[in-house]
């Protein structure tokens, strides 16, 4: 299996940019609630690595990873993705991007609970068309996505299933993780994805989830207030380090 | 695909509240299709009260007025024709037929009709439907009665039963002509129109009950048996109004002038249809009333629909996380929740004209009976799909409130999953 993802890591243009993501000058400040807002001055990201973002909740980690996204656009810098300065683009090619490109887990409540768990991880294929064809490159998209769901653990019978509802948390957030591999994104973004989940399901988690990613040649960025997580990541970085939360005017 | 997919089961999964405002829509809808329905039903069945006349004769006065008594049995005539008058309209050549109409008496509360057995093949309704008899004959002895099926239903008279005409016209009449009983030798079908509130003597009866009458009171000392009424001269003197059937339509107008210019007496003569017209242009305004009303109803089902769709945005704010996580666009979003208000607002159109129809093809023969509203089952006119097609516009448009509403929220929430 490790042989689907090493040929779509080639085509990935890992190459052509050393450092997968690289944010500088970034000011952002909320349209209309004036108060909250973020700068960056730098960061850069090289491609494969596994990085922990520590940030406790309220120090701007979502808004971090809303502009890395291209959720929101920041009023000034620039944040290269892929070589891809997404701050230049449109908000809907912006959207079209982070489609592609993107995998992206939640704390919780990751999935559309009375959507069927096959249907669940097919979603993001029908925004990505470039991920739909890596994706069905050797199988049907349901048999790729079925084949995913048993990797992380997921028994056929679960994945036919009604609707996702019916799954423990611990399923949910392993669908999720599925959902955000299948089509081999090249980054996988999660916040606080273990964060649900008991100590012994949280190892097993990111097992899985190292596992994965790593098969597929992707970057994860795992944001967590959990310290204790640091010895598995490549690189620790706390968001204090690399941002400045202001209350008042944008620096 | 697999976002509309998912869209429809997120609909089926609040099906509950999504059932319930389908519902709404689709009473409205058909509430609204149904007093269409029964308007032009109304319409045509009023329009379809008499046809195959002609012209109606009476001595002169309003067009309203002749036709309200008339064919209506509504209201006095204020004069007579003459049996001289009468007989000369009905030598002429053009006329095809005539028939004689003397109302003043009742039966009661009924009126009662003096006219000749050919009202009964050239009285015709609904657009040349005839008179037809659900048990018994036309009169042929002078006491003979036929009566209307309304009358038979409500005092619930056979065949052969003896009734007694009252004298003047009210429910409760304390003048009768109990000395000459009648007896039912016929009994009408169902016609909706005022036929069947009538009862029905010849005319020589209408004059029998009245030779020991004068200025509306019984002569006192005066009378005179059912056997000594038989051998008198029973023609009688005048007459309140006659149907008249022309042998060329195309001599409809001037026949209408030679009578309303006849020299003997001053007399009207008034085309049933053109009156029915005007009589309806009177009582029409309240379909318009009618209409307003459903179309509020429409309008709040549609309100209904907004709020429904409104107050599910929030525990749906997930939902929309989750989509624009995957790369959904704002406008996905959008055209997702519009695209739900049209998917309600067209079931719950498609269900109300299911309803309509279940409801028509259940009780159409139901109203016709008891009614005699003829409600038609045809498809939807094009006014019709006209106006559900603008409904279903209004629904989509009306999406647009809670679409962007949820489109603002999700560009606020960002990739913050709320819950």
């Amino acid at each position: 299996m490790a042989g689907v993802f090493s040929e779509v890591s080639q085509a990935v243009p890992t190459d052509a940019a050393p450092d997968i993501v690289r944010l500088a000058n970034v000011r952002f400040a909320w349209p209309g609630r004036g108060a909250f807002t973020l700068a960056v001055d730098g960061f850069a990201l090289p491609a494969r690595q596994r990085l922990l973002l520590i940030g406790p909740s309220g120090s701007g980690k979502s808004t971090f990873l809303s502009l890395l996204c291209g959720i929101l656009a920041p009023q000034s810098g620039s944040i290269e993705v892929l070589g891809t300065d997404i701050t230049k683009l449109g908000a809907s090619a912006r959207d079209g991007f982070r489609a592609e490109h993107f995998g992206i887990i939640f704390q919780m409540f990751n999935l559309l609970p009375y959507g069927t768990v096959i249907d669940n991880v097919l979603l993001p294929l029908r925004f990505a068309p470039g991920r739909r064809k890596r994706a069905t490159a050797k199988l049907s998209a349901e048999d790729e996505a079925a084949r995913l769901l048993d990797r992380l653990g997921i028994e056929a019978s679960l994945a036919r299933g009604r609707s996702a509802a019916n799954l423990s948390v611990g399923q949910q957030q392993r669908v999720a993780a599925a959902r955000a591999l299948i089509g081999a994104p090249e980054l996988i973004v999660a916040d606080e994805p273990t964060s649900a989940l008991d100590r012994n399901r949280q190892a097993a988690f990111l097992d899985l989830l190292f596992n994965e990613a790593g098969a597929a040649g992707a970057t994860l960025i795992m944001v967590s207030h959990d310290e204790s997580l640091a010895g598995r990541f490549d690189r620790v970085v706390r968001l204090d380090e690399i941002a400045r939360v202001g209350e008042g005017a944008p620096a | 695909m697999i976002v509309l997919r998912l869209a429809l089961q997120s609909l089926m999964n609040r099906w509950v509240t999504a059932l319930l405002t389908v519902l709404a829509i689709a009473f409205s809808i058909a509430l609204l299709l149904g007093v269409e329905k029964v308007r032009t039903g109304a319409r045509q069945s009023f329009a379809d009260t008499i046809s195959g006349t002609d012209l109606i004769v009476g001595a002169r006065s309003g067009s309203l007025n002749l036709l309200l008594y008339s064919v209506f049995r509504i209201g006095n005539a204020t004069n007579n024709i003459t049996w001289a008058s009468y007989k000369d309209l009905a030598g002429r050549p053009e006329i095809a037929w005539i028939v004689p109409l003397s109302l003043g008496d009742s039966h009661r509360g009924f009126r009662v009709l003096g006219t000749t057995p050919d009202y009964f093949t050239h009285y015709k309704y609904r657009r040349g439907h005839g008179l037809e008899f659900a048990a018994g004959k036309p009169f042929a002895d002078l006491f003979d009665a036929v009566i209307g099926a309304d009358v038979a239903a409500a005092l619930g008279y056979k065949i052969g039963d003896p009734i007694v005409i009252g004298h003047g016209l009210g429910t409760v009449s304390f003048v009768a002509h109990d000395d000459k009983p009648f007896r039912v030798s016929g009994i009408l079908k169902k016609t909706g129109t005022p036929v069947d509130r009538t009862v029905f003597v010849s005319l020589e009866a209408i004059e029998a009950i009245h030779v020991d009458w004068q200025s509306g009171a019984r002569v006192p000392g005066q009378s005179v048996s059912a056997d000594e009424v038989r051998r008198m001269n029973l023609e009688p003197k005048a007459i309140t109004a006659a149907l008249i059937g022309l042998k060329s339509k195309l001599a409809t107008f001037r026949q209408q002038r030679a009578i309303n210019e006849y020299r003997d007496e001053p007399l009207s003569a008034i085309l049933p249809g053109a009156a029915l017209q005007e009589l309806w242009g009177l009582v029409g305004t309240a379909e318009t009333a009618l209409q307003a009303v459903s179309a509020m109803v429409v309008a709040t089902a549609l309100l209904g629909m907004v709020t429904m769709v409104l107050t599910t945005l929030n525990e749906r704010r997930r939902e929309m996380a989750i989509l624009r996580s995957v790369g959904a666009r704002p406008r996905t979003i959008l055209g997702l929740l519009m695209a739900e208000a049209g998917v309600l607002t067209v079931l719950g159109i498609l269900l109300g004209i299911a309803l309509l129809y279940g409801a028509l093809l259940i009780a159409q023969p139901y109203v016709d009976r008891v009614y005699g509203l003829h409600l038609a089952i045809d498809p939807p006119g094009l006014n019709e799909w006209l106006t559900l097609g603008a409904i279903a516009l209004a629904g989509c448009v009306a999406g647009l409130l809670p679409a962007l509403r949820a489109y603002r929220l999700s560009l606020a929430d960002g990739m913050t999953v709320r819950t």
